[in-house]
């Protein structure tokens, strides 16, 4: 798998895309540092960015990755590699090109501002680790729309729907049914709503650490009261973990039943 | 050596391969032939684990590699069409393949006699059809396996490059390597082939030598002995 994983990430480390991601990052986290001067906003600007931002560019990557390296893949099937390993070596690799485009592209301009000497380093570390969650989590999404369908067009557009869905419109129906059924005990609802929404769940995460309570909103507010903030954050994580694993359990059963 | 049992395949309602046989022994070189769609490139791509069979078992040595990986190790492939990544080198690719390999290869000889040395820091998007073919004949040939396939080996190749083919091909049989070729050139099956598979419709239609098929044909040139067993099928 290493060989693959070697391989993958230095088709992507030359590839454009990388870097305009990576420079993408640098100069947003310089902006945001130098124009606002306050560590804390920024981290809560760049929250808003990273949870819309880093699904979109997940799942697009994930789906273009896929179908651009498939003579690649077709030509690794005919070696003495077994399946598991050549799709578990790109899908790392791409994850891993892309976490790296965010934690160096918004570390370097955090770093220099000197964040090693302020408290908001946690903060920062986890916005990190959620924006991490999230990349393994959609490229792992788009690789099982991309394993679906031979259709590059296809493919591409369903990513996107599922971006679209997941970043905008889930919320829209969440919003709508805690209006419709507000008569109704509503905790436990939204609390599963939450979790089945890794976006939700991310950004839940990140507000119980930032403690701001105006933008915790109802579920946020739900989660602290069942769980604590320690709980809480517990659980968030381990759930997202869960949005790892099973996308990629569902992956490995359909390459291993697919044709090439 | 090879041996191929009741093998099924099915592509939605599309059925490939229905119900295919097939035996063959060390040694020597088998001619796949078939129309278009006939499932010649399906049962080759069975052979090498990359489509699934629905249905059927397929031994080589004697053991099943259905699900398996580690007989890849001893086969060598050249795919129909040579689609590589594009953003690496000939001389990267090559490397990136030996790494895979833990075995002895000698693309050096095989660089001279294709004449790709001035190729090989180019990178793969910017070649020729008949270049990347002679790429993807390296790779094919660059490695010492008992069982080599080769799908449409001919493809944009030019004469020169053809001669050295067949040279290849010829070295690797006195070798005493089976060879499992698929091609629409009859002229190329008639000097090389040493046993014809005629695929139809999923089945085989016919197994035997080139002779035999002129035999049971009446007719004394293969591409017309071929062409008729085609067209008596339809009529």
């Amino acid at each position: 798998m290493y060989k693959i994983l070697k391989y993958s990430i230095f088709d992507l480390l030359r590839s454009r895309w990388s870097y305009v991601y990576f420079l993408f990052y640098l100069l947003l986290g310089f902006v945001l540092l130098f124009l606002n001067n306050d560590l804390s906003k920024a981290v809560i600007t760049l929250m808003n960015i990273i949870l819309v931002l880093t699904p979109l560019i997940g799942s697009a990557f994930g789906v273009m990755y896929y179908y651009n390296s498939k003579e690649f893949t077709e030509l690794l099937l005919a070696q003495p590699i077994r399946r598991n390993k050549i799709f578990f070596g790109q899908y790392t690799g791409i994850s891993l090109s892309l976490t790296l485009s965010l934690v160096l592209g918004l570390g370097i301009p955090f770093v220099s501002y000197g964040l090693f000497r302020t408290s908001e380093i946690f903060d920062f570390t986890l916005l990190l680790i959620v924006g991490s969650f999230l990349n393994f989590i959609f490229v792992a999404l788009s690789y099982n729309i991309a394993l679906s369908t031979d259709n590059k067009i296809k493919g591409f557009g369903y990513a996107i729907l599922m971006w679209l869905f997941l970043s905008v419109i889930y919320d829209g129906l969440f919003l709508i049914s805690l209006l419709m059924f507000s008569d109704y005990p509503l905790d436990q609802f939204s609390l599963f709503a939450t979790i089945l929404n890794p976006i939700d769940l991310s950004r839940i995460l990140i507000l119980l650490k930032l403690d701001i309570s105006a933008l915790l909103g109802y579920t946020g507010a739900v989660f602290r009261k069942f769980f604590g903030t320690g709980l809480g954050m517990i659980l968030s994580l381990t759930a997202l973990s869960l949005w790892v694993v099973f996308p990629l359990l569902l992956m490995r059963r359909k390459f291993n039943r697919k044709d090439f | 050596m090879i041996e191929i049992k009741d093998l099924h395949k099915k592509y939605g309602k599309l059925t490939v391969l229905d119900g295919l046989e097939l035996e063959f022994k060390k040694g020597g070189i088998l001619a796949i032939l078939g129309p278009n769609g006939s499932g010649k490139t399906t049962l080759i791509k069975c052979l090498l684990g990359m489509v699934i069979p629905n249905k059927g078992n397929i031994t080589i040595n004697g053991k099943s590699v259905l699900k398996k990986w580690e007989y890849r190790n001893n086969l060598n492939y050249l795919p129909q069409i040579a689609n590589f990544p594009s953003n690496l080198s000939v001389i990267e690719l090559i490397n990136m393949v030996k790494n895979l390999r833990s075995k002895q290869s000698n693309e050096q000889e095989l660089i001279s006699l294709f004449g790709l040395e001035e190729f090989l820091k180019k990178k793969l998007g910017n070649l020729s059809g008949g270049t990347k073919q002679k790429v993807n004949l390296i790779l094919a040939f660059m490695f010492d396996s008992d069982l080599i396939i080769l799908d449409e080996p001919t493809t944009g190749l030019d004469p020169i490059s053809l001669i050295h083919l067949k040279d290849l091909i010829r070295k690797e049989r006195v070798k005493g390597k089976t060879i499992l070729i698929t091609t629409h050139i009859m002229s190329f099956v008639d000097e090389m082939a040493d046993e014809i598979v005629f695929l139809l419709d999923g089945k085989i239609y016919f197994n035997g030598s080139g002779e035999a098929l002129k035999k049971q044909t009446k007719i004394d040139d293969l591409e017309r002995a071929i062409a008729s067993l085609i067209s008596k099928h339809y009529v």
